[in-house]
Order: structure tokens, then C-alpha cells, then sequence
């Protein structure tokens, strides 16, 4: 058999100890071993971006991660994108409200991207947010409300600080 | 009243579920399952001399090798041959598992089945297969030449032959005052949807029943063909399309054979079973499709107007034809797209190669017969010096001439009868969206900064809403929610949202309070499938047809409560009242109740239906000789032929003159599909189509040596375009309803990519000034024709 790794990880908030094999993909470990199917995986050669999710807050693609590469990081996932009230997140309420998604496969990969672009950039422009959805394939709907989503979702965001300054 | 829902473009039912993460595609099912994993054929033809497992054998946690030996019962047949036809005189499908011969490169051999698919595929690794290669016959030039045959008994290579003719196409072009003649090629692409397929399956050896989930976009096809396969009666069989990752045409196919080795394999090991497609398996052996070389000929008069035309063509069918000859006969009769033709001839071989097998991949064969068609309006254009939007002008069908019968056969085996459509305000409509008239001044402003520009424009007919049929079961509850199951299945079109639509239209009913099932034999047997544009046609008109007859039993019931005539009767947000009567009213939900008499009561809405609760007339039976229990009602649509969308494409591009890169810099939609149900769905159903087209038109090719190695299995190398390739669609609609189904509908899903190779070959051979007859086209090609077309000129 085998060896397994005793490996730690804090997936959306919760610590969790996986026991896997060193070759264990971290997608494969967030699907099966901790059923978060969530995240999804595309094309298993960082292509498509399906199965990004964020390593300490840096979106990276998990089917090029192995899970004992990441002992210790805090990973964040789509599921883990929610709102703090357990309803959908900005990201997630901007896809709703722009139809933004289509079979729905890749958008996991979208909604932890563009979390993590708008952090950095709470305001950008069209051109922007084309590029900030640069590096993941959707083969649905043409990008065109995807583009829309993060425009959307950036003025979600926006509004949501504003009233949490208040 | 309450609100309108037909024609609204609201928000998606289905999405608060998938952008939260909780969709439950295919591989998110059975965490337990045993994973399967196939061996696969490294060569494009060869014979399998030997296969040696013994070293996989101490693989831990190997539950079972599977060669062709051991395939057993109808398992062992060569899988169905789904569309047969009488021109298709060679059909030829595959095994589920080689069977001695391997005939394209990612053809499965063996199967292992181990706990996880890290073991499987270890396993794998350590299965040696010899093989003893055969030449292998790869690209229409090879298949034709037939120095070597695909199958044995094939020697020609020619699955299929087919001529259609109508009038003396030969004898109108001879006799015309101009005529010309084109070669055009389209390659092959791929659907390439972002979830490859994948099947699993769990056999009750209990109760010997068998529930298969697929990746497909025909559950109850699949049903069908696995109980056939399988040897299970129909009734102990279950398939249920999860939520699917895209279709665009591949997952119409089946039983693909690891959708028959999945449940064989579970019925055998007494264990859940389950494969997963990976990319690179997607590539190799799922389908591709698009590859076909065109030649026209055209004869036409002095306004570019049609008198005869004749196309002969060759498609590339790869390796198998499981699905019959769909794509090129669709070729062959859209081509026409909003045109009369003069006279007219096609004539397609379809031939065998050592490759992929080609289905129909989102626009089936129409791609090609736009490419044709359009790249043919345009050359006409040029040899006249006329107009190309004028030009096609002349030619188009008048809504006055509506139905315009082309006295052809369509895919469905039924008269190719175009039912309705304004092309002119079709085609004016675009050339004022892209600004057809003021372009040329746009091109002088360009070229004084030194910037090459071109515009193109395509347009296109297509024909979706194919039958046979579709059927849909809607229910009211007790609860008033009402539930709609149709059977056909989903993978993205957002069917969860129209088909709620149309029942809470014609229920009168909140959308909020419908929900709807698609692809799910539990729930709806009879079914066809998700394909050409159909969905919104066949399902949607099914649902309303149910709807109202669940109306009207509503109806009927309320006025013997109310004492009133039906007629009198409306439907508002869920309560049937009295028109014009305040206070004269009953709850759907009531009605629900009062629909199934029942002798026990097992809640409080329940108890206004048992038998001393009830009041009415002790003289006739509780339920009535032609009545059945509950506020429920099955009805089916099935159309006289297809209906016929259409549409108009332009694009303003951009070449690089330095390094032949080409940009799109507008690219505008006018489209219409008769009534749209959710404005925004259709929008995006259009905007993933010219995605889909703009890659095919510039970025994507599938790509084989001439040993039959598919050079580019991955999504580095064959080219998909990001959101940096795509540029902004504009669109704009005309609603021209059809007036052969209940709710005026026509499809959606396909048209946007249609036009895409023939708009984008028009507006770059306007900016570079060269015809160009081959798509797609790369930036190194367009900087050879260049070369090419340079030379010429000096000599």
C-alpha cells in the first residue's frame, strides 16, 4: 500500500486532517476525501481553471497541487465564497443576477478568481474584469455576462463596505 | 392578472444551486463507487496481437480486467447503429472493447475496474498490449484515394452516398450568363463541453434493478439502450441525467461504451461502479466533427440572382458511424440557408478514416453549409462587382412566399418546408446594427492611420424543433406547488427556468412555485433527447399542452365548488375566482385536494377530500368514467416537421499587417427564433454560439499526423478562445413566430455559431482584398495566403 501523509488544512474556516497519499491531488482530496464537490476539474492540466480555489487567498489551480504541498494552508473554495449568513456571495449574486453562467461547470473556478481579484481591485473597469477572467474557459456563454458578473459583483461589494463603514 | 412570465427574462431557478457550489454533476455521485479506467488503443489501426494483465494483477485494490473475451451476451455485439439510413449503404459502430482490430487512437481495449482511479489507472499502466500496426488511413485526401481501407469490407472507404436533386442544376448552370466555380474546406473541431462524459452505475441485485447515471443528453435513450444490451427489462432500469457540464452535441450519442461497460461491469461485480472522463479520453475517443471539403458550382444572371447550383461534397466520418449520416445531410440541406437556389444538386460521400468518430458537434453540418453557401454569395458579389449584402438580397425568400417548400428531405426524413420568416427585414435589420452602409468610410478613416479593416456578413436558416416528440407531466400539489417533469434533459439551456415559465403562464400560477425535472426516467419515460435547437420547441410546447389541460380540469373542478360555469373562471397567482365576483374564489390548492377523493386523511388539506367531507352528488361515482384522480395531466407534442429560425451575422475585423493577427472589432447578431420565452436566456444561448463559432472560425482545429496521432489532445494546444478572444456581441431580434406549435416558439441553441467561419472568412477576405476559401484560419496561414496572393499579383 501506499504511505499517507497526515496532512492539515483549514478548508473554508474549518480544520480538517486528512491522512492521503503523497500524489493525492488537492482537487481530488477537497472532492472525495472532504466532499466538497464544489470545485471542479476541467481539463487536470491547469488549463481551463475549473478547479481554482484560494491557497492562503492566492487563487491556484488544485489539479496541479498536491495536497501534502499545501499542509498548513488556509484554502478556500466556492463553497466557501458564501455570504456570512450562509446565503450566496457577492461573486455568486453577481452570477445569479447577470446569468453569468450557463451548464454552471466552470463557474466554481470564476467565483474564487474574481473573489480574490476584487480584494485587490474593488473597482475596475470593463477591460479589467475581461482580464481578470483571463486564465479560466468557459465554454458556455461567451464571457460576455461573466464580464457583467464581475463589474456586478464588484459594485456588490462595494455597497457592502460602504454599509459596513457605516 | 398576474404577472406575465412568458417572455420574461428573468433570473435562472437553477443557479441559486450551481453558483453556490451544489450542483451535483456526474463525478460529485457515488464518493463510494469503484472507479473505473480503460486502456487505449496508442495506435490509429492496428490488430491486437496480445494483451498480458499479469503484472496489473498485484495492483492493491483491483477488482477486475476486462478484455473483449470477456464481454458476454449482447455486451458483446458491435454497439447500435443510432440513425440508419438507406444511403448509408456501409454502417459500421464499434465495439464496447476492441475486438481484435483497434481503428483510431484512444479506442478502449481493456477496462480496469479498482478502488479508486489512481489504482485503476496504475493498473492500466501495467497492462501490456501488442499490437500489429496496420496502415492507417487519416484525412479526406487518404479516404478518398483509398489506397488503404478503414474496414476490411469497406475497400472504397465510402460509408455513405447520397444525391438530392431538384430541378436540372447541370442544365441551369451551363445555361447561365455567369458562372463560377469554388473549392471550400472547413476542419475539424470538437464540442468540447468543460465536464467530459461520465457514467455510474448501481446494480440491486435484491431486487435485480439497475439505476445508471449519465452524463448524456438522452436519459431515456440510454434506458433504452441499456436494457436492450443489458439484457434488464425496461422496467428495472433507471437513468438520470444529473446536472451535465455541456453537451454541444457530443453526449447525444450513446450508449458510448463506457455507458454500456459501467453498468455491465456493475451488474457483474455486485459493486457501484463509476468513470469519469478525463481530457485527454475526451479528445481521443469521445467525437469530433466539422471536417468537409466543398466543391461548387454556380450559375447566375446579371444581379447575382441564383439559376442553378451545384455542391458535391466529401465528409469525414472518422472511424464509426453510430450516428448515421445527420451531419452531412444537414449540410447538404441548410446549406440553402434564406435562399431560393434556381435549380439545385447536392451530391456528399461520407468516408472512413482512422480517427475520431464525428457526430454532431452544436450546428451539425450547418457551419459548413453556411461556409459554402455564403463564401459562394460572396464570390458572386466579387465577380459581378456588386454589393454582397445586395447580392444575397436578390436571392432571399419572401415572408410572402412563406412556407416556401424547397422540395428536399430534411435530417428528420420529412419535407424541407421553411414555415416562417421575414429575411429582408432579417438582413436589414443587421446591416443598420453593424452600420452595413456607412462602412466604407469607417475603411478610408482606417486605412489613412494605417489600420486594415474588413466587414462580412452571413446569414443563415436552421431548421430546429425536430420530432418526433416530447411529452410533459405536470402536477399540482396539496401545497399549490406545482411540479413539471419533461423528459428530455438539460446541460446549461436553463430548462428549470423556461419550462417553469410556460407552466406558470398558463397555470397562472407564481413561477416561484414551479419547480421542473428534465432527464430523469423516473420521473418521464417517453422522451427524446436535447439536440438541434429543440428543447424550448418540443418540451416547451409539451408543458404548455399539459399545463392547460391541468387547467382545465382546475377549472372545471372549482366551478362545481363554486357552483359556477368554467368559463367564468380565472386563474390569478394561484386562485381560481369568479371574474368580476369578489369573494367568489378557491385556491388551486384546494382544488389539488378536492381532485383526489380519498377515504383517509393524512393532514389537514387531506381531510377536506375524504368521503364524508365531500359534499356533490351521491348519484354519480367519485371519479368520474373519463376523469382520473389528482390535479394532474401528461400531454405530448409532436410536430408535422421542423420549424425554421433564422438569422444574420456581420463582423468588422481588423488584420495586423505586420503580423497577420486578425481581431474582431464588431461582431453583431440579428436573430430570430420565432417568440422568445426568457429574453436573456436566448441572449445567452447566442453568445456562447459565436464563441463557439469565433473559435472555430480563427483558434480551434483538431489536428492528426498522418499516422493518425492526435497532435493536439489537450487545452494547450487546441485553442479555445478565453474571454480575451471574444469579442463584444451585439444583438438585436426580430420575432417572426411559428405558426406550427401552440406557443409560436422556434430553437435557440445552435444559431449562434452557425455563420461564425463564413462572417469571419467574409470580413477578412474584405480587409485583405483575397478570397479565403479555408477555415479556420491562423495568423501564420493568413500571412502565407498573403505571401501567395502577393506573387501572384506580381506575375
Amino acid at each position: 500500500m501506499e504511505p499517507l501523509h497526515e496532512t492539515r488544512l483549514l478548508v473554508n474556516g474549518v480544520p480538517h486532517t486528512v491522512r492521503v497519499p503523497a500524489r493525492r491531488l488537492l482537487a481530488d482530496c477537497l472532492r472525495h476525501d472532504l466532499g466538497l464537490t464544489g470545485t471542479h476539474v476541467g481539463c487536470e492540466h491547469g488549463v481551463c481553471g475549473a478547479c481554482t480555489v484560494l491557497v492562503d487567498g492566492q487563487p491556484m489551480r488544485s489539479c496541479l497541487l498536491f495536497t501534502v504541498s499545501v499542509e498548513g494552508a488556509e484554502i478556500t473554495t466556492t463553497e466557501g465564497c458564501r455570504a456570512a449568513d450562509g446565503g450566496l456571495g457577492p461573486v455568486q449574486r453577481a452570477f445569479l443576477e447577470c446569468h453569468g453562467l450557463q451548464c454552471g461547470f466552470c463557474t466554481p473556478g470564476f467565483v474564487t478568481t474574481i473573489t480574490a481579484y476584487l480584494r485587490e481591485h474593488p473597482d475596475p473597469s470593463e477591460q479589467d474584469a475581461r482580464e481578470a477572467i483571463g486564465g479560466n474557459l468557459c465554454r458556455c456563454t461567451g464571457y460576455q455576462n461573466i464580464v457583467a458578473s464581475v463589474l456586478r459583483a464588484a459594485e456588490l461589494l462595494r455597497s457592502e463596505s460602504r454599509e459596513g463603514a457605516r | 392578472m398576474t404577472t406575465r412570465m412568458f417572455g420574461e427574462p428573468i433570473a435562472r431557478l437553477e443557479d441559486p444551486r450551481l453558483v453556490g457550489g451544489h450542483g451535483r454533476y456526474l463525478d460529485d455521485l457515488g464518493p463510494q463507487a469503484l472507479a473505473a479506467a480503460f486502456v487505449r488503443s496508442p495506435h490509429a489501426h492496428a490488430r491486437i496481437a496480445d494483451i498480458d494483465a499479469a503484472e496489473a494483477l498485484e495492483v492493491p485494490g483491483l477488482a477486475a480486467i476486462y478484455t473483449y473475451e470477456d464481454l458476454d451476451g449482447r455486451v458483446a455485439e458491435p454497439l447500435p447503429l443510432l440513425i440508419p439510413h438507406p444511403d448509408l449503404h456501409a454502417p459500421r459502430t464499434a465495439y464496447p472493447l476492441a475486438n481484435g482490430v483497434v481503428r483510431h487512437v484512444g479506442e478502449p481495449v481493456v477496462m480496469v475496474v479498482a478502488g479508486d482511479r489512481y489504482l485503476a489507472e496504475d493498473a492500466c499502466e501495467r497492462i501490456r498490449v501488442a499490437y500489429d500496426p496496420l496502415p492507417p488511413v487519416v484525412g479526406i485526401q487518404a479516404a478518398v484515394r483509398a489506397e488503404h481501407a478503414v474496414h476490411d469490407d469497406v475497400p472504397d472507404n465510402v460509408a455513405a452516398h447520397m444525391v438530392q436533386e431538384v430541378g436540372d442544376a447541370r442544365a441551369a448552370i451551363a445555361a447561365a450568363p455567369h458562372r463560377l466555380e469554388l473549392d471550400l474546406e472547413i476542419e475539424r473541431s470538437a464540442s468540447m463541453p468543460l465536464e467530459g462524459k461520465g457514467v455510474y452505475a448501481r446494480w440491486d441485485a435484491a431486487d435485480r434493478s439497475l439505476r445508471v447515471y449519465s452524463s448524456t443528453q438522452t436519459s431515456t435513450s440510454v434506458r433504452f439502450a441499456l436494457a436492450a444490451k443489458l439484457e434488464v427489462p425496461v422496467d428495472r432500469v433507471e437513468v438520470v441525467a444529473p446536472d451535465v457540464g455541456g453537451g454541444f452535441g457530443v453526449k447525444i450519442v450513446h450508449p458510448w461504451p463506457e455507458e454500456v461497460l459501467v453498468p455491465w461491469a456493475a451488474m457483474r461485480l455486485g459493486r457501484e461502479v463509476k468513470w469519469v472522463e478525463d481530457r485527454r479520453e475526451h479528445f481521443v475517443s469521445s467525437a469530433h466533427e466539422r471536417g468537409q471539403r466543398h466543391k461548387v458550382r454556380v450559375g447566375f444572371d446579371d444581379d447575382g440572382r441564383l439559376l442553378g447550383l451545384e455542391v458535391e461534397f466529401l465528409h469525414d466520418n472518422g472511424a464509426y458511424t453510430p450516428y448515421g449520416i445527420i451531419v452531412p445531410i444537414i449540410t447538404s440541406t441548410q446549406l440553402l440557408g434564406p435562399y431560393k437556389p434556381g435549380a439545385y444538386r447536392v451530391e456528399f460521400r461520407s468516408l472512413y478514416s482512422n480517427t475520431v468518430t464525428v457526430t454532431p458537434y452544436r450546428g451539425a453540418g450547418r457551419p459548413q453549409g453556411a461556409f459554402a453557401m455564403e463564401r459562394t454569395m460572396d464570390a458572386i458579389a466579387g465577380h459581378l462587382g456588386r454589393d454582397r449584402a445586395e447580392v444575397r438580397e436578390v436571392n432571399l425568400i419572401r415572408p410572402e412566399e412563406m412556407p416556401y417548400d424547397h422540395r428536399l428531405v430534411f435530417q428528420d426524413g420529412r419535407p424541407l418546408i421553411y414555415d416562417s420568416g421575414d429575411y429582408p427585414t432579417s438582413l436589414q435589420k443587421l446591416k443598420k446594427l453593424v452600420g452595413w452602409d456607412e462602412f466604407e468610410a469607417y475603411r478610408e478613416q482606417a486605412l489613412a492611420e494605417g489600420r486594415r479593416v474588413g466587414i462580412g456578413l452571413a446569414c443563415y436558416v436552421e431548421g430546429t424543433g425536430v420530432g418526433p416528440y416530447e411529452g410533459a407531466h405536470v402536477r399540482v400539489e396539496t401545497n399549490g406547488k406545482v411540479v413539471v417533469a419533461t423528459g428530455l434533459t438539460t446541460q446549461g439551456q436553463g430548462h428549470e427556468t423556461v419550462f417553469a415559465q410556460v407552466a406558470a403562464e398558463e397555470l397562472g400560477v407564481p413561477v416561484a412555485d414551479v419547480s421542473v425535472v428534465t432527464g430523469d426516467t423516473r420521473r418521464f419515460k417517453y422522451a427524446v433527447g436535447t439536440f438541434a435547437s429543440r428543447a424550448a420547441v418540443m418540451s416547451g410546447n409539451a408543458v404548455a399542452l399539459a399545463a392547460r389541460k391541468v387547467r382545465a380540469k382546475a377549472l372545471r373542478i372549482a366551478g362545481e365548488a363554486l357552483e359556477v360555469d368554467p368559463g367564468d373562471l380565472e386563474v390569478v397567482d394561484g386562485v381560481i375566482r369568479v371574474r368580476g365576483v369578489p369573494d367568489a374564489e378557491i385556491p388551486l390548492k384546494t382544488v389539488a385536494v378536492l381532485a383526489n377523493p380519498l377515504r383517509y386523511a393524512f393532514d389537514e388539506e387531506a381531510r377536506r377530500a375524504t368521503q364524508f367531507a365531500v359534499g356533490g352528488g351521491v348519484e354519480r361515482p367519485p371519479v368520474a368514467d373519463e376523469d382520473e384522480p389528482g390535479l394532474e395531466a401528461t400531454d405530448y407534442y409532436s410536430p408535422l416537421r421542423s420549424t425554421f429560425a433564422n438569422g444574420v451575422h456581420a463582423a468588422v475585423v481588423e488584420t495586423d499587417p505586420e503580423t497577420a493577427e486578425v481581431r474582431i472589432l464588431r461582431y453583431c447578431v440579428l436573430h430570430d427564433c420565432g417568440r422568445l420565452i426568457n429574453p436573456r436566456i436566448v441572449e445567452g444561448q447566442i453568445h456562447g454560439g459565436v464563441a463557439q463559432g469565433v473559435g472555430g472560425a480563427l483558434y480551434e482545429r483538431i489536428v492528426y499526423d498522418e499516422n493518425g496521432q492526435l497532435l493536439n489532445a489537450s487545452f494547450m494546444d487546441f485553442l479555445m478562445p478565453y474571454a480575451s478572444e471574444v469579442p463584444k456581441v451585439e444583438t438585436d431580434h426580430l420575432e417572426t413566430p411559428s405558426p406550427l406549435n401552440p406557443l409560436g416558439v422556434k430553437g435557440a441553441g445552435e444559431a449562434g455559431v452557425i455563420p461564425g467561419a463564413a462572417v469571419l472568412a467574409s470580413a477578412i477576405s474584405d480587409a485583405e482584398g483575397f478570397f479565403v476559401d479555408r477555415m479556420p484560419i491562423s495568423p501564420s496561414e493568413l500571412w502565407e495566403l498573403r505571401g501567395r496572393h502577393a506573387r501572384k499579383g506580381d506575375g
